[in-house]
């Protein structure tokens, strides 16, 4: 087998045993921890009988390795279980949401990645001079204010005193796609706010790294023109690293929707996470955790990859 | 010794936040709790900052509410040191099995992201401030860890801590003179952006509605507290965000200032 | 005379500096430097880090790196002034009149394209010929410059041949447009001695070949006069001495120059061995955990008192490993140590605090040798207390002994090792080692990092201590001249086994194994012509063989 084949193999069984891991993690922080389940769903006038009914009945008197792996058996079939609040079939609303979140995250990526790798290459150009420092000067602004604030004072000017979007983002499927992108102008300037920022700081600084190699100035004393130099001896080197940082923030924009949802009553997965932690409906906090963690893993697993695919020594071993 | 203009500033902000939290009953005008106006009263000299959703001084809660954020995550932070850097210098002096393990499971513990994962804990956890300070510090102490860790495996390849062993010099001192003051730089301006995270972390947190719990105050709380005035044109919710952000800011100028001023000593090839 | 191809007229070269935690300074670098190059010759550049030599063989193409900025003088190529030249001429002449080679062709070859493509890259750019046309004509210097295959190995990535092969594409890479000046930036200084015979005789040969001229930036100046027609000896970014290379090898005018001319002419009378060996390696074989092969393999020497082993060898020979093993780091899996009359622990933990402290150690790199946080007194002050209980006014007292033995001065106690020169680091590297009152220091390659006159003051400096506290040292080292100064004994290591090993007077004379005849045959010598007399023999033993 390729070499490089090898390490993509290597590196997608990794990701796949680190997601089992992340599940065993998640089985146990909301098992072993003090709490009990029946106790949350019956109250603290429960009757100890009346209890110890609906331990035996939710499997709580199972050893928790029986628990987990008929948990794991019927998640990984497509079942996630009841939510003990509704009593509603996990699987079927997280399903929505998530499509719904994906949506959101979508048209974020969409907007923040070209722009943000637009502005790191403006950083580069014009290194040390007034853009790049205003471009450092508010990604330190960015990553001081939490995304809910940004997202109220956004609300606060664009939604309540100047009225061009809807201060809530709610959606549903009777609307038309212009509709929904109406609705969710909002969130995505917010999100698109929260991840700019890093995603420019961290490809301006890839972009450096690759113009200061020795690489760049034998290209220059070749005599070749800039647009030259960029095109053929810089992007080559630069891809790897810019698509990296693309993939570590689009995971980092996922854990940033999860706030974000909750400012604008978004009706997506970071919502139904929070109210459900908030009812204490374990059933449902495991399944949000174990998809967030496949959707972050996953990312960080496409990461790895190119940068493994776009290694020239690996490709082309000796 | 000169300390720049940027330093200075961050500082004076600094400074005059953990004065203000240390000193919150004797500064604020009104109590925590009281409601002393009516809902949502604008800025006047009663109230510099107004009142809030059920009319409460809004100065006042900042005050208090200050106090809350900044001790959590003071204390988380210091918890997310003690733990990450003591367990990352074990590691990278042992090495072997010690070193493998604790690493993986630092690795493991990152593949989940934190806000996530704090959310699934305190879905069972009661949600006390001790609990807040024992999650955030341990699942940032994994951050700690992977840091310090890097940091002292970078000076235990150098040839002065080879020179030392040679001599005959014990762990500790090894450690303690020869890997811990060039630790030390890195690992306090991380500090700062620790503490920051902490902050950002706590505020989300409450924000959400599993943080602090009413009717303390904290900064994320006052947002969640007040955020139903935003659409009828009611800053308060905003407030908080001023305060966040310039405490985060200041912390950031002292945290790089530091790092810059310990790096020059560091001696490169001059 | 005809008209030069490069006229340098006062050139003056500046840069900014960043100090840390100030504000950033600009600096002048190069100070009004004059010279004229002929087509078809050959300049030499010679001096050492900090000279300005690569600033000024740069300036010749109107780049300045990183910061440097060309701020005065003339500069005139083929009869224009280059530097009041508009950027699209000065594109022109760069990678089509003028071309460079670097010093490390492993950095400046883009790993992602293959090398042809980056060879005929500026030939095609510049219209100076087709893509077929480039392609033979690198084929041809690819076969010129002794690669192997040379049809097929533009075809390959840079990280797909070896260090040497590099170097030589990437002169091919400055040929192929067919320049009238190629600028060689120290081209052969990361190569192997034995490796940069052969790169220095390509250069040498495509050089007089295709007629080009060059500028030959180097710090060895045995090197350059293998190459050059003229010489300029630079210093601190001014000229110090400039003439025909014969006048600056046998005739130099400055003292500056005749330094650099004799550096290598310590004297130092073998001493025979006595009777009991400080140190003696018996049959020592050892591997890195984890790995398949023996990186020594059956190692015996032995190291008498108040004398020198000089362990030579290039790197990958095993000779750092060695100093591994004696000092305990690496417990080797066969063969024993004994050290003043006693068998050492094979492991460092087992070993006795005299057993420390009378093997010291100095480093290569006295930067990270020392702990920048340490004083220069608290570095030399350690061993005495560590070793001698030594405290207050009596440590102090054998400080400022020990700082007048490597000739520094108590002035020098309160300062940090960021403050100190290159030199005046290793001389306190030296100063914790002689605090032990050692009876044997291992020296892994203490001046290679350092220039040649100041490597110079190393060397005498150790002689001196080695007299007065009857010190034995294991000499680490690459460098041959270093060896032939200071050694009483020699072990020449080749892939981890000694090839030849006794004193130095039997080791340095004929008749030679075939690797040491070729190490040593190899190693530059301050004379005209040697590369041709040794490519000549080198032809003449194949042909015979």
């Amino acid at each position: 087998m390729h070499p490089v084949l090898k390490l993509v193999a290597q590196r997608i069984a990794l990701s796949t045993l680190l997601l089992l891991a992340a599940s065993v993690l998640i089985f146990v922080g909301t098992t072993i921890l003090p709490g009990d389940v029946a106790q949350q769903i019956l109250g603290q006038s429960a009757t100890p009988e009346s209890l110890a009914n609906l331990r035996a009945e939710l499997g709580l008197n199972d050893p928790a390795v029986t628990r987990y792996l008929a948990w794991l058996g019927a998640a990984l079939q497509g079942d996630l279980g009841t939510a003990l609040t509704n009593g509603r079939d996990i699987a079927e609303s997280l399903g929505q949401r998530l499509g719904n979140t994906m949506f959101l995250a979508f048209w974020a990526a969409v907007i923040s990645v070209p722009l943000a790798i637009f502005l790191g290459l403006l950083a580069v150009r014009f290194r040390d001079r007034w853009p790049d420092k205003l471009i450092s000067g508010v990604t330190l602004a960015s990553i001081s204010i939490p995304e809910f604030l940004i997202g109220y004072v956004l609300m606060y000017f664009f939604a309540v005193k100047l009225g061009w979007a809807p201060s809530v983002a709610m959606i549903n499927d009777s609307m038309s796609v212009w509709q929904k992108l109406n609705a969710i102008a909002l969130p995505v300037g917010v999100l698109t706010l929260v991840v700019l920022a890093h995603m420019m700081r961290m490809t301006r600084a890839a972009i450096l790294n690759v113009m200061q190699s020795a690489y760049i100035e034998t290209a220059e004393l070749k005599g070749l023109s800039t647009f030259s130099v960029i095109r053929r001896h810089a992007f080559p080197n630069a891809v790897a690293p810019i698509v990296n940082v693309v993939m570590l923030n689009l995971a980092y924009l996922v854990v940033g929707v999860v706030v974000i949802e909750v400012v604008f009553v978004y009706p997506g997965m970071g919502q139904y996470l929070v109210d459900h932690v908030a009812k204490r409906d374990v059933p449902v906090v495991q399944a949000c955790g174990l998809v967030f963690a496949a959707v972050y893993i996953g990312l960080n697993m496409i990461a790895d990859i190119v940068s493994i695919l776009a290694n020239p020594r690996l490709r082309h071993p000796k | 010794m000169r300390i720049p203009l940027a330093a200075l500033i961050g500082l004076f902000f600094t400074a005059l936040y953990f004065l203000m939290a240390i000193f919150a009953p004797l500064i604020a005008p009104y109590g925590m709790a009281e409601i002393v106006g009516d809902v949502w009263e604008p800025s006047s000299s009663r109230f510099l900052l107004g009142t809030d959703s059920i009319g409460r001084d809004l100065l006042s809660r900042m005050i208090y509410g200050g106090r809350t954020t900044i001790w959590i995550a003071t204390m988380a932070t210091a918890l997310s040191f003690i733990t990450g850097s003591v367990l990352a210098f074990l590691a990278a002096v042992t090495g072997g099995w010690v070193d493998q393990a604790l690493s993986r499971f630092v690795d493991l513990i990152m593949s989940i992201p934190s806000l996530i994962f704090a959310l699934v804990v305190l879905s069972v956890m009661p949600v006390t401030v001790t609990v807040l300070i024992v999650v955030m510090g341990l699942l940032d102490a994994t951050r700690v860890y992977r840091l310090a860790r890097a940091v002292a495996v970078d000076i235990t390849v150098m040839d002065y801590v080879e020179a030392a062993r040679l001599r005959g010099e014990k762990t500790m001192w090894i450690i303690f003179r020869e890997i811990l003051p060039n630790a030390l730089s890195p690992l306090i301006a991380e500090m700062g952006l620790r503490f920051i995270f902490m902050v950002l972390f706590v505020s989300t947190l409450s924000f959400l509605g599993l943080g602090v719990q009413p009717p303390q105050a904290d900064w994320g709380g006052i947002v969640k507290e007040n955020k139903e005035g935003i659409v009828y044109g009611i800053p308060a919710a905003l407030v908080p965000a001023f305060a966040i952000a310039t405490l985060a800011i200041s912390v950031n100028l002292v945290a790089d200032w530091i790092l810059n001023r310990t790096t020059s000593l560091k001696g490169g090839r001059g | 005379m005809t008209d030069p191809l490069l006229k340098v007229r006062g050139l003056k070269i500046g840069a900014t500096i960043y100090p840390p935690g100030e504000k950033p300074r600009d600096i002048e670098i190069v100070h009004g430097v004059d010279f004229d190059l002929a087509p078809g010759k050959v300049l030499g550049l010679i001096g050492e880090s900090g000279a300005g030599k690569s600033t000024i063989g740069l300036s010749s193409m109107a780049y300045g790196r990183g910061g440097v900025e060309i701020t005065g003088g003339e500069v005139w190529v083929n009869g224009r002034d280059i530097l009041k030249s508009r950027l699209r001429d000065v594109r022109a002449l760069r990678g089509g009149e003028v071309t460079y080679v670097s010093q490390s062709a492993a950095a400046s070859f883009n790993p992602a394209k293959k090398i042809m493509e980056q060879v005929i890259e500026a030939a095609v750019g510049h219209g100076k010929f087709s893509r077929r046309d480039a392609e033979e004509r690198a084929v041809g210097l690819f076969r010129k410059l002794g690669l192997p295959e040379p049809e097929t190995i533009g075809n390959r990535y840079p990280h797909q041949v070896s260090g040497g092969q590099l170097q030589r594409c990437m002169t091919a890479l400055a040929l192929c447009p067919e320049p009238d000046l190629v600028v060689f930036d120290e081209p052969t200084t990361a190569l192997d001695v034995t490796t940069q015979i052969d790169v220095l005789a390509a250069i040498k040969e495509a050089i007089r070949d295709t007629g080009v001229a060059a500028l030959y930036i180097t710090h060895d100046l045995a090197v350059v006069a293998q190459v050059s027609d003229d010489i300029m000896v630079l210093r601190m970014g001014e000229t110090v001495e400039y003439g025909p290379v014969d006048q600056i090898i046998n005739a130099p005018q400055q003292d500056y120059t005749r330094a650099l001319v004799s550096v290598r002419s310590i004297r130092h009378e073998e001493k025979s061995p006595g009777t009991d060996p400080v140190l003696r390696v018996g049959s020592v074989t050892a591997r890195y955990k984890g790995t398949a092969f023996d990186v020594l393999h059956d190692v015996n020497v032995e190291l008498h008192p108040g004398q020198t082993l000089a362990v030579v060898g290039e790197s990958g020979s095993g000779k750092s490993t060695l100093a591994r093993v004696i000092t305990g780091l690496l417990p080797p899996s066969e063969g024993q140590i004994d050290f003043a009359g006693r068998v050492l622990s094979p492991d460092l933990k087992g070993r006795s605090i005299e057993d420390l402290r009378e093997l010291q150690m100095i480093y290569q790199m006295a930067d990270v040798a020392m702990n920048p946080r340490q004083t220069v007194g608290t570095i030399i002050g350690r061993p005495l207390e560590f070793y001698f209980g030594l405290r207050g006014a009596e440590k102090q007292k054998r400080i400022k002994e020990l700082l007048d033995e490597i000739e520094m001065g108590d002035g020098f106690i309160d300062r940090y090792p960021a403050e100190l020169s290159g030199g005046q680091k290793q001389r306190v590297c030296i100063a914790r080692a002689l605090a032990a009152k050692p009876r044997m220091i291992i020296c892994d390659e203490v001046t290679s990092a350092l220039d040649p006159l100041v490597a110079d003051g190393i060397l005498k400096l150790l002689l001196e201590l080695q007299k007065i506290e009857d010190v034995a040292y294991l000499f680490i080292t690459h460098d041959l001249a270093t060896v032939r100064a200071i050694a009483d004994s020699i072990a020449v290591m080749h892939r981890g086994k000694v090839v030849r090993y006794g004193p130095k007077s039997k080791v340095l004379a004929p008749p030679f194994d075939d690797y040491t005849d070729l190490l040593l045959s190899s190693v530059p010598e301050m004379k005209l012509g040697w590369l041709e007399d040794v490519i000549a023999n080198r032809r003449m033993e194949s042909a015979g063989n």
